[in-house]
C-alpha cells in the first residue's frame, strides 16, 4: 500500500552526523563525571542528545565522545545527576559550524 | 555610575539578529561598540526551523528585501492535524505576500545572520569572531563592566554590556537574572536540510519562483510533545520536529527517529521523496516564553533575543528571530541614550524595557502567554488531532447503506471515544480564544 519510497531516507547515523561540519579543538568542552552517572538509574542525556554523544556502557556508566557536539545544550538541561555534566562552548572559533551557501 | 575610561562604551556579546541589531544602534549613534562571536563567522552557530519576519527590519534597514539573503518568500502556509494514518490540512495563500513588504521568509540562518552582522559593521561596530565570552567583569558593587574572554590578556571593558549570547546566555545565568533552570521550558529543534532540484521542490509544493512553503505539524511527534515543521528553501526542503525535552528523555526514542517517522508518514513522504541529507543540525528552544523570563535588565547589562528567551512558540505563530532582531534593537538603543545621559546603571538602562512593553515584543507574548503552554499540553499532543482527523473521517465517508450520522452525533460520539472531558474541553476553548482572540 505504500505508494511513495521511503527507503531511501534511511542512513546510518555515522553518516548523518557526517553532513554537520565540526572544527574539533584538541580540548573537550564537556566533560562528564562517568562516576555520577553509574548512580543514575535514568540517564536522560542518552537518548536525547541529538547527536548521540552518550553511550551507555556494561556497568551502568556512560560514556561521552565531545567532538560531534551541537553545543545546544540538551544534556545539562535533562540532567537530573548534580555535577555529572561540566558544559562549556568549545574554543572560539571551534565546534560546530552550520553551512553558508 | 562614575564616569570611567573603558574599551569600548558598549560590548555585545553574540554576532546573532539580537546581537547585529543591538550593535547597529549603537554604531549609528556614535557610540563605540564591539560585537563579539564565538563562531568563526556570524551565523555559524545558529540554527532554526527555517522562517523569518523581518518586517521590524524597516526601522533598521530600508528596503531591507532588496538585499537579504533570503532564500524563499512565504505565499503559503499549511497547519497539519496528523495522526499515524490522517492528516487534516489548513492551506492558506496569498499573492499578496509575494510582493514587497512580504510576510514570512525562509533563509538560511548562517547566511541570515552574516548580512545583519555587516550591517553593524558597515555602521562603524567592531566585530571580533572565534572569541568566546567566558564571563562578566564586575566593580564591587556588582556593576558588570566588561567581558572575560578565552584570548590572551581577554579582558575587554565596557560601560554596558548587552548579552544577546543565546538560550544558554551564561552571561544571564551568571548576573542571577533566571531563576532556576526547569527543562520542561525548553524544547529541542532537530532538523534535516534535504536537497532536491528546484523544479521538484515547485511542483510537489505548487510554487513557481521565489514563492515558499511553511508547513507546521502537530500529532506527528510519537507522543513527545511537540511538533513538526516542513519549509521550502530555494533547492533544499527544511524538515525537522521540535520536542519537550522531559518528554523526549522520559522515553525510549531518539529525535532522529522521531524525524524518520515523521518523514514516511503519507502526507509527507511524497513531498521529500529522494532527497538527499545535506545537513543535520540541532538547537534548543525556549519555548515557555512569557512563563521563563528572565529580569531583562541588569546592572550595566541588558539581555535580547533567545538569551531572555524572547521567542513565540504559540502553535500558529512561531516566531523568534523577529523578536530578536526587535529586542537587540531596543537595547541598544536603549543603551546608546544611557551612554549619551552618562547613567548605565539600572535605573538609566530601564528604558528598555518601557520599549519592550510598548511594542509587540512584550505586547505579543503577554497577550499569547497561556499559548505554549496549551500547545504543548497532553490533550492538544495526544487527544485533540485524533479527535478532529476521526470527526473529518467520518464526515467525508459515504458509510452505505448507513446513513449519514450527522455533524452532531459524530462529535458526541468521537469526544467519547478520544476520552475528552467536557470541563477540558471547555477550558481549553477559553484559553484558545483568550490567547487568539
Amino acid at each position: 500500500m505504500t505508494a511513495f519510497r521511503t527507503d531511501w531516507g534511511t542512513i546510518s547515523f555515522d553518516d548523518r552526523m557526517a553532513t554537520s561540519e565540526f572544527r574539533i579543538h584538541e580540548r573537550a568542552h564537556i566533560v562528564v563525571d562517568g562516576d555520577a552517572c553509574r548512580g543514575c538509574s535514568t540517564q536522560e542525556c542518552v537518548v536525547a542528545c541529538p547527536a548521540r554523544l552518550f553511550v551507555p556502557t556494561s556497568d551502568g556508566g556512560v560514556l561521552f565522545n565531545y567532538e560531534q557536539c551541537f553545543e545546544c545544550g540538551t544534556c545539562y538541561l535533562v540532567c537530573n545527576t548534580k555535577g555529572a555534566i561540566s558544559w562549556n562552548y568549545p574554543e572560539g572559533g571551534h565546534g560546530i559550524v552550520f553551512h553558508q551557501t | 555610575m562614575a564616569e570611567r575610561s573603558t574599551d569600548f562604551d558598549a560590548i555585545v556579546v553574540g554576532a546573532g539578529p539580537a546581537g547585529s541589531c543591538a550593535a547597529i544602534e549603537l554604531a549609528r549613534a556614535g557610540k563605540s561598540v564591539l560585537l563579539i562571536e564565538r563562531g568563526p563567522f556570524p551565523g555559524s552557530k545558529n540554527m532554526y526551523g527555517g522562517v523569518v519576519y523581518p518586517r521590524i527590519l524597516d526601522e533598521l534597514i530600508p528596503q531591507w528585501w532588496e538585499e537579504a539573503p533570503i532564500q524563499r518568500w512565504v505565499t503559503r502556509r499549511s497547519t497539519m492535524i496528523m495522526t499515524p494514518t490522517q492528516a487534516l490540512t489548513i492551506d492558506f495563500r496569498s499573492q499578496n505576500w509575494a510582493a514587497p513588504p512580504y510576510n514570512g521568509a525562509t533563509a538560511y540562518r548562517p547566511d541570515f545572520d552574516h548580512w545583519l552582522a555587516n550591517k553593524a559593521t558597515d555602521a562603524g561596530a567592531q566585530l571580533l569572531c572565534s572569541t568566546v565570552v567566558t564571563g562578566v567583569l564586575r566593580d564591587s558593587a556588582g556593576n558588570v563592566t566588561g567581558v572575560r574572554t578565552d584570548r590572551p590578556d581577554g579582558d575587554l571593558t565596557a560601560k554596558v554590556v548587552i548579552a544577546c549570547d543565546g538560550v544558554n546566555s551564561f552571561i544571564a545565568k551568571e548576573v542571577g537574572l533566571y531563576g532556576k533552570a526547569d527543562a520542561s521550558n525548553y524544547t529541542l529543534g532537530v532538523k534535516e536540510t534535504l536537497a532536491l532540484p528546484k523544479e521538484t521542490i515547485d511542483e510537489r509544493f505548487g510554487v513557481r519562483g521565489r514563492e515558499g512553503v511553511d508547513i507546521e505539524v502537530v500529532g506527528c511527534t510519537e507522543g513527545v510533545n511537540g511538533g513538526g515543521f516542513v519549509y521550502t528553501n530555494l533547492d533544499t526542503v527544511s524538515l525537522g520536529v521540535v520536542l519537550k525535552l522531559p518528554k523526549l528523555a522520559a522515553q525510549k526514542k531518539r529525535p532522529e527517529e522521531i524525524i524518520a517517522s515523521f518523514k514516511k508518514h503519507p502526507a509527507i513522504a511524497p513531498l521529500i521523496e529522494g532527497a538527499e541529507l545535506k545537513e543535520y543540525s540541532a538547537h534548543v528552544i525556549p519555548e515557555a516564553g512569557y512563563k521563563m523570563f528572565p529580569k531583562l535588565v541588569g546592572p550595566g547589562l541588558l539581555v535580547a533575543g533567545d538569551a531572555a528567551a524572547l521567542c513565540l512558540a504559540a502553535g500558529i505563530w512561531l516566531e523568534g528571530v523577529n523578536f530578536a532582531m526587535a529586542s537587540g534593537m531596543y537595547a541598544g538603543r536603549a543603551a546608546a541614550q544611557a551612554l549619551t545621559r552618562g547613567n548605565t546603571g539600572p535605573d538609566g538602562l530601564k528604558p528598555y524595557l518601557t520599549m519592550l512593553d510598548t511594542s509587540f515584543v512584550l505586547k505579543d507574548h503577554q497577550k499569547l502567554q497561556e499559548i505554549p503552554h496549551l500547545v504543548l499540553s497532553d490533550r492538544v499532543q495526544n487527544q485533540y488531532p485524533g479527535f478532529i482527523a476521526n470527526i473529518v473521517e467520518r464526515m467525508f465517508r459515504v458509510d452505505n447503506p448507513t446513513p449519514k450520522p450527522g455533524l452532531r452525533r459524530i462529535l458526541l460520539e468521537e469526544r467519547k471515544r478520544a476520552g475528552i472531558r467536557w470541563r477540558d474541553l471547555l477550558r481549553d476553548g477559553r484559553t484558545g480564544m483568550k490567547g487568539f482572540g
